[in-house]
């Protein structure tokens, strides 16, 4: 690793000539995790997602080279293919923009090939069409600190030769050899200024997987390769995690270890910073006149809003994990293990990537989709994967658990009866999802079965940096909606609940505008165990389902006779337990989620998928709740 | 001849040829399945299907119809390669 930081760059003889056109974009391409977006973010200076797993870009990228100078030219990331055959929807997308055929993208006037040197001779096949594409392209290889410490070797001037471009050696995690992509950038000016006419020597007949795969092999021998040893620490870590009986076993309890953290470590943490919150809205409001003013600013907008922003240590908790999921490759692996359950309802493991995701969040899981070559599979992933529990869910079901479900443990301490519940809800949301799923397939989303084919990426250790970023970027995100939209509407719902005056005073909550909204919709929802607060709840988180927390804060705030208690202890003695319970369920099912809506919408091509989606799963939740209303009043109210 | 479902775990086989549609046999070519490649199987997931290959240095899970369309032959010197070589080798 001593030569990590000297980058053997082979130059071919300079440009014979040079056209007037300026350089603009560059295209980073390469097969399915080999670390493109990686060095994406080193180049740009952005954020993009990066995760352990092949399929994690599923759609092209731009950011400007800010992070070697170059702020003049546009990277763009584009998903992995293995060929220029496209086999699914993500692949599609980098060809299209190869090619210049993608509405909005920029044809690239460069390329960045990336191959991962660790499996130099396969990442090869992918050479041969991409150089054959006639632009200015210089061939990256990555990882290759990695490949050196396992015993691998390459000659990249041989190799240079051999493909008629430059190659340098980097490593995108490290950050090294990145100048040779600056110095290549520079040299080459404009389109067709290199060396589009004296293109590819002894490039194979294309199209042709065989005689690719034998001029790769053919390269990699001239060019001195030897693959590094592979990594044995993999495929022992894999011998355990992939156990008929322990691998199973370790999956369950990792999952109870996580719900049982977030709950021990995070429920104190979010009470913390509650009290904090609390404390700091009652001493900043101190110095407004106690009017009006001061009961929109503390019982309006800040109780709306520190009732959503508590929960923040405990989505940061689960995003750690989901995190560490991705990013060690385990991902993968949960795939392969889950691929029998999947196939007995149509579908195939590859469908699980999106659905364990979407524990995090629906909409980049939709957009995950792209990964599954069948699209009808892929349709029917689309249309269940809002019944995974998202993050967004988790405020709603806390602030319910810590009210309503008492503080037991079972066995010795180890299993708290919270987990317990908290697990439940988790359960019947797959559960929901895999069902619905199992219809879809054997009505309208018939077909048949499509090959299973994963790739299993080797274990790699979850960087600090990288899992960092993500929960700063996550944090950030929550708290942008609590400052927009949840704010927007706890000020509109206070505004409501105070007018119209009642003989120049401010009316009684259930005189007010929403009281008679609330008390209108009650009879629809009466049968579930709600009251017309809930009602209005239901109504505002339509927008998004955290929003359901801010509404109850600004609504049992604006009441007098709540005003002095703590949310908790507010909904504790105005709801009963079966209307509880029945909460929880509805929004285990219900799509209150506008962003979904949206880019279910962007993906399938057509309204008609997301409205039946939202009245499927509305239908579905209105029952389910119903039934839970009625099933627990019976036994324990 | 075999295929390469019947490998067991641990074992593995010279590659011969794959009898699938086309569309999938290119993607498997691509990632690494073609004639003359070794392919061994790894793990198998723990409800016994699908199975984890390893071929050319990376590992691809596939379900067991799959891998009883692509034909294998025994490690041996010949199957590496090829006839014409094999005497010189041995």
């Amino acid at each position: 690793m001593s030569d990590c930081c000297t980058t053997p760059v082979f130059t071919p003889p300079p440009p014979r000539h040079t056209a007037s056109e300026a350089l603009r974009t560059v295209a980073l391409i390469g097969p399915p995790n080999s670390g493109k977006s990686t060095l994406f973010n080193r180049l740009t200076g952005l954020r993009q997602k990066v995760a352990n797993y092949p399929g994690v870009t599923v759609e092209q990228r731009m950011g400007r080279m800010a992070g070697i100078d170059r702020d003049d030219l546009v990277l763009i990331d584009l998903p992995g293919i293995y060929s220029l055959d496209p086999f699914s929807e993500d692949a599609r997308v980098s060809i299209n923009v190869l090619n210049g055929k993608m509405p909005g993208t920029p044809k690239p006037d460069a390329v960045l090939l990336v191959l991962d040197s660790l499996h130099l001779t396969r990442q090869l096949m992918l050479a041969a069409p991409v150089l054959a594409l006639g632009l200015p392209t210089i061939v990256l290889l990555n990882m290759t600190d990695l490949m050196e410490a396992r015993g691998g070797v390459v000659d990249p001037l041989r190799l240079a030769q051999e493909l008629g471009a430059p190659v340098a050696l980097v490593s995108a995690t490290k950050g090294t050899g990145l100048e040779s992509v600056r110095i290549f950038l520079n040299r080459h000016r404009g389109p067709g200024s290199d060396y589009a006419d004296e293109a590819p020597f002894m490039l194979p007949v294309l199209g042709n997987a065989l005689s690719t795969h034998t001029w790769a092999a053919q390269v990699s021998l001239k060019t001195g390769y030897r693959a590094p040893l592979s990594a044995e620490n993999s495929r022992k870590v894999d011998a355990v995690l992939l156990h008929r009986f322990w691998g199973p076993l370790l999956f369950l309890v990792v999952v109870f270890g996580v719900f049982e953290v977030v709950f021990s470590i995070g429920q104190p943490l979010s009470d913390g910073l509650g009290d904090l919150l609390a404390k700091f809205g009652a001493w900043s409001t101190g110095f407004l006149p106690d009017g009006w003013l001061r009961s929109l600013v503390l019982d309006g907008a800040w109780k709306g809003v520190t009732s959503v922003l508590v929960f923040l240590p405990q989505i940061l908790l689960l995003f750690l994990f989901i995190g560490v999921l991705e990013d060690s490759g385990y991902l993968a692996r949960a795939a392969l293990i889950a691929d029998r359950v999947m196939r007995t309802i149509g579908l195939n493991g590859k469908a699980f990537i999106p659905l364990l995701s979407a524990y995090a969040c629906a909409v980049p899981a939709i957009m995950a989709t792209r990964t599954i070559e069948n699209r009808r599979d892929r349709m029917a992933t689309i249309l269940v994967t809002p019944f995974m529990t998202c993050s967004a869910r988790l405020p709603v079901y806390m602030l319910l658990i810590a009210a309503f479900i008492p503080n037991t443990y079972f066995l010795g301490g180890v299993i708290g009866l919270r987990t317990i519940v908290m697990l439940s809800l988790y359960v019947l949301g797959f559960w929901a999802a895999m069902t619905t799923a199992w219809l879809l397939k054997s009505s309208i989303l018939k077909s048949s079965d499509a090959p299973f084919i994963l790739e299993l990426p080797q274990y790699r250790m979850p960087t600090i940096r990288s899992l960092g970023i993500r929960l700063v970027d996550r944090g950030r995100v929550f708290l942008k909606q609590a400052g927009t939209v949840i704010l927007c509407v706890t000020l509109a719902l206070w505004a409501l609940a105070h007018i119209p005056p009642h003989g120049g005073k401010m009316p009684e909550l259930t005189e007010s505008v929403i009281g008679r909204l609330g008390h209108f919709i009650e009879p629809a929802i009466a049968p579930l165990g709600f009251n017309w607060k809930i009602g209005i709840g239901l109504l505002t988180s339509v927008l998004a389902r955290e929003v359901m927390v801010g509404t109850m804060g600004t609504l049992y705030g604006a009441d007098p006779e709540t005003q002095t208690q703590t949310l908790q202890t507010a909904l504790h003695h105005d709801l009963p337990l079966g209307g509880a319970v029945a909460l929880m369920v509805f929004f285990a099912f219900a799509m209150q989620c506008t962003s979904t809506m949206a880019v279910v919408r962007r993906e399938t091509n057509s309204w008609k998928w997301p409205a039946l989606q939202f009245a499927y799963m509305l239908v579905l939740a209105y029952g389910a709740a119903f039934v839970t209303n009625w099933v627990v009043t019976a036994l324990w109210g | 001849m075999r295929v390469l479902s019947d490998l067991q775990v641990g074992e593995c086989g010279i590659l011969v040829a794959l009898d699938l549609p086309p569309g999938v046999q290119n993607h498997l070519m691509y990632m690494g399945f073609v004639p003359h490649a070794q392919v061994c199987a790894l793990h198998r997931a723990p409800a016994g299907d699908p199975t984890v290959y390893s071929v050319d240095g990376i590992e691809i899970a596939l379900r067991r119809e799959t891998a009883q369309a692509i034909r294998v032959e025994d490690l041996t010197v010949e199957a590496l390669v090829g006839p014409e070589w094999a005497e010189a080798v041995s």
